[in-house]
């Protein structure tokens, strides 16, 4: 109900531009007290200092997947229900992704160094998140390509769903080949294994990525339909000048 | 129906034998890449024996990629599409053909190579068998994948490089498990895990890759 009432770019654009500043303000105080708690929390016993590049890799990291699923939700809108505003949503969501994938990358690399006493590791997480960024400039590669708006949202959004069922399979295909990085210590069924202290850091630094994520990805909606606005009205301006 | 699948069967297979460059083409990609390999790392016997297994299959993976551009991308580009889709087949099962007829002129040659090129890299020659159920596999898997990529850039500008950045990360599971299972057999572990887990990759390709094709396909000619 709700999706399709705003799946009018117009009405889209009208509810969501008013939210738009409150949406960044809180994205940037939650940023400030994740960071303030992030150097104010406990050294780990092992790990010194270099545990807090944690506070910004690990959220990266889920960040990354989340993008991707939302990207698949949106594509998956897109095709079967023909919504173009779900096109534009799996659109900006891309590159943002990307950018979230590659911090966790870089930021899981410098902390590797300190830690695991190597840059890289061709270990099982590792090399899965490098696959989905490769998945994601894949897709933006596709997107741009093709100069046909709607086939170009259609390929990709098949792209993306054939992704959605395959990226599982990848991932468990590569953590069953080889594994260094530890397994998951925050959603788990006994509880998170992290200490309080490294917790509530942690979570707040995710809540943050999580709003900077919207906010962006409804900038970027809000640029793809004032895009899209002015190739048509471009469009129809050259159409009557070559007409008359 | 079935007349009319063989018959595209049969017209795919004769194009792909009568272009020439095809099958002959893929052979000798496979076989010049398996012969960097030995000159760039080195002829050392027990580096090459130990590596042989992954290394047949990097170089299936890419031989498979080197035809997918030209996969539906003629057929599109003068009509024949149009023509097949007033036919008595489904688009998904025109291309799912495609894949067949061109998994059969290169897929299934570069599969029959496989093991002698493993034993001459220096891999057990009792392999031979296992290797060569495993290249069946997995070369069907890289058409069917392939398949879809070749669909999704149909009219793009930037076609085969494309085509292989899509494509090569869901390539990354039939890797996995066919150089695993290679690996288990040489060091004598279980392969049941590793070949049901390839078959079962290869299934859900044969089942997922005509849908996504067949849309791609509607969309590209619409």
């Amino acid at each position: 109900m709700i999706i399709s009432w705003l799946a009018n770019p117009e009405r889209f654009s009208k509810v969501f531009a008013p939210v738009r500043p409150y949406l960044a303000a809180a994205t940037a105080i939650l940023f400030v007290w994740g960071l303030y708690l992030c150097f104010a929390s406990p050294e780990d016993y092992q790990q010194g200092d270099t545990v807090r590049i944690m506070y910004i890799h690990v959220p990266a990291a889920w960040m990354g997947l989340f993008t991707y699923l939302v990207m698949g939700v949106s594509s998956f809108f897109g095709l079967i229900f023909r919504h173009a505003l779900a096109d534009a949503a799996a659109k900006a969501a891309a590159p943002i992704g990307a950018v979230f994938t590659a911090l966790a990358l870089i930021t899981g690399s410098l902390w590797g160094k300190p830690m695991w006493g190597t840059w890289w590791e061709w270990d099982g997480r590792m090399t899965s998140v490098l696959v989905l960024f490769l998945f994601y400039i894949g897709y933006m590669a596709l997107h741009a390509s093709i100069e046909d708006e709607t086939r170009a949202a259609k390929s990709t959004a098949i792209l993306a769903l054939i992704g959605l069922v395959n990226l599982p399979i990848i991932k468990f295909s590569v953590d069953w080949w080889n594994t260094l990085h530890q397994g998951a210590s925050v959603f788990r069924a006994d509880g998170p294994t992290v200490a309080p202290a490294m917790l509530w850091p942690l979570l707040i630094m995710a809540l943050a990525y999580h709003l900077l994520f919207v906010w962006l990805w409804l900038v970027r909606i809000d640029c793809e339909i004032l895009s899209r606005k002015y190739n048509g009205l471009r469009a129809r301006i050259s159409f009557r000048e070559g007409g008359a | 129906m079935i007349p009319a699948a063989l018959a595209l069967l049969k017209r795919d297979l004769s194009l792909a034998f009568a272009r020439g460059g095809g099958p002959v083409l893929a052979a000798g990609f496979y076989i010049t890449l398996m012969a960097m390999v030995p000159l760039s790392l080195g002829p050392d016997a027990q580096t090459l024996s130990r590596i042989a297994p992954g290394l047949t299959w990097l170089c299936l993976a890419l031989a498979s990629l080197l035809s997918l551009e030209r996969l539906f991308e003629r057929d599109y580009e003068d009509g024949v599409f149009d023509l097949l889709r007033t036919g008595p087949l489904a688009l998904e099962a025109v291309a799912l053909l495609k894949c067949l007829a061109q998994w059969l002129g290169t897929g299934l040659i570069l599969s029959l190579m496989t093991p002698v090129v493993m034993i001459i890299l220096g891999a057990p020659v009792d392999a031979a068998g296992l290797s060569l159920i495993a290249a069946l596999i997995g070369s069907l898997s890289f058409a069917l994948i392939g398949g879809v990529g070749a669909s999704l850039t149909l009219g793009s500008r930037k076609g085969g490089v494309l085509i292989a950045l899509l494509v090569l990360p869901f390539y990354v599971p039939p890797v996995i498990f066919g150089a695993g299972l290679m690996d288990a057999y040489v060091t004598g572990a279980p392969i049941a895990q590793a070949l049901g887990l390839l078959g079962a990759y290869g299934l859900f390709a044969l089942a997922l890759s005509p849908i996504a094709m067949g849309a791609a396909l509607r969309s590209a000619l619409n």
